[in-house]
């Protein structure tokens, strides 16, 4: 399960996270994206310094923030028993390749239901000058014993 | 495209997606989610699943690319949000096919948003719940 005294702990800040170029082509890819994320003269056409990451790409950036309550002792989350019940992110502009990000993830709140524990992760993402980027609203579902 | 063009209920873009173990295995890679649930018949079966299921964060990402193919431009969405109801289960020797379809569901003057609602079926499932894309115009 998961230990509910996690709810509100604050984790530290990820090392950074350099979006590159081929990266953004290769999530860009494997999600049917558009041309923006992989013709850079499409990116560019539409004003942007390079090419644009997908909507759902803040979720590499998540997961180095959710890495850490996975290897937190204190948590205690057992990740074998853990479904993905919601995921939610608030853009404040998009991810674009070259930009070096950090995360700071927060425990927002910790539920049980049926039987089951919803651990809901806020991880808010900046980029090289700290200016919030996105932030990631994730719910995992706990299954219990 | 202006907001005024808009009416509530209008469908703005629809999209099928055939999803195989290629692709599941091509978006493990891209997004360093190596969950064997997504690609080994054994160890999903085993943790008793119906199979091989697509990646949640897979399902959501294609989902939204109707919208972004819409407006052009991703920079324009302010926030995107689902709920995973149902799997997308995927055979080794046939696709699983993805049927998205965007619709206008609400229009705010005031901010100049509107919000697009996604419908994602599977098997004549849906699997996205609360699917919800406000767009900025």
């Amino acid at each position: 399960m998961v230990n509910p005294e996690i709810q509100r702990k604050r984790y530290p800040r990820t090392s950074p996270y350099l979006v590159g170029r081929e990266k953004v082509r290769e999530f860009g890819r494997a999600v049917y994206a558009s041309p923006e994320s992989l013709d850079l003269e499409v990116a560019k056409s539409l004003g942007h310094s390079d090419l644009v990451a997908p909507p759902t790409f803040p979720v590499v950036i998540q997961e180095q923030s959710l890495a850490l309550v996975i290897n937190d002792p204190d948590a205690q989350l057992d990740f074998s028993r853990v479904v993905h019940g919601e995921q939610r992110f608030l853009y404040q502009r998009p991810v674009l390749a070259g930009d070096l990000l950090t995360s700071e993830l927060s425990v927002a709140s910790v539920k049980t239901l049926a039987g089951n524990h919803m651990v809901t992760f806020e991880t808010e993402i900046f980029d090289a000058s700290n200016q919030l980027v996105c932030t990631a609203i994730s719910t995992l579902v706990v299954r219990g014993e | 495209m202006q907001l005024s063009d808009l009416q509530i209920g209008q469908v703005v873009a629809e999209k099928t997606y055939q999803l195989n173990r290629d692709s599941l295995v091509r978006y493990a890679g891209a997004s360093g989610d190596f969950n064997p649930i997504h690609y080994r018949d054994d160890i999903a079966l085993a943790v008793g699943l119906p199979g091989v299921l697509a990646h949640g964060m897979l399902t959501m990402g294609l989902s939204v690319q109707p919208v972004v193919e819409w407006i052009k431009d991703s920079a324009r969405i302010v926030d995107y949000g689902v709920r995973f109801t149902k799997p997308v289960v995927v055979p080794a020797n046939s696709p699983a096919v993805v049927s998205v379809t965007a619709t206008i569901a609400a229009i705010d003057q005031e901010s100049s948003r509107a919000r697009v609602d996604l419908t994602a079926i599977c098997a004549e499932q849906t699997v996205l719940g609360k699917a919800q894309v406000w767009v900025q115009f």
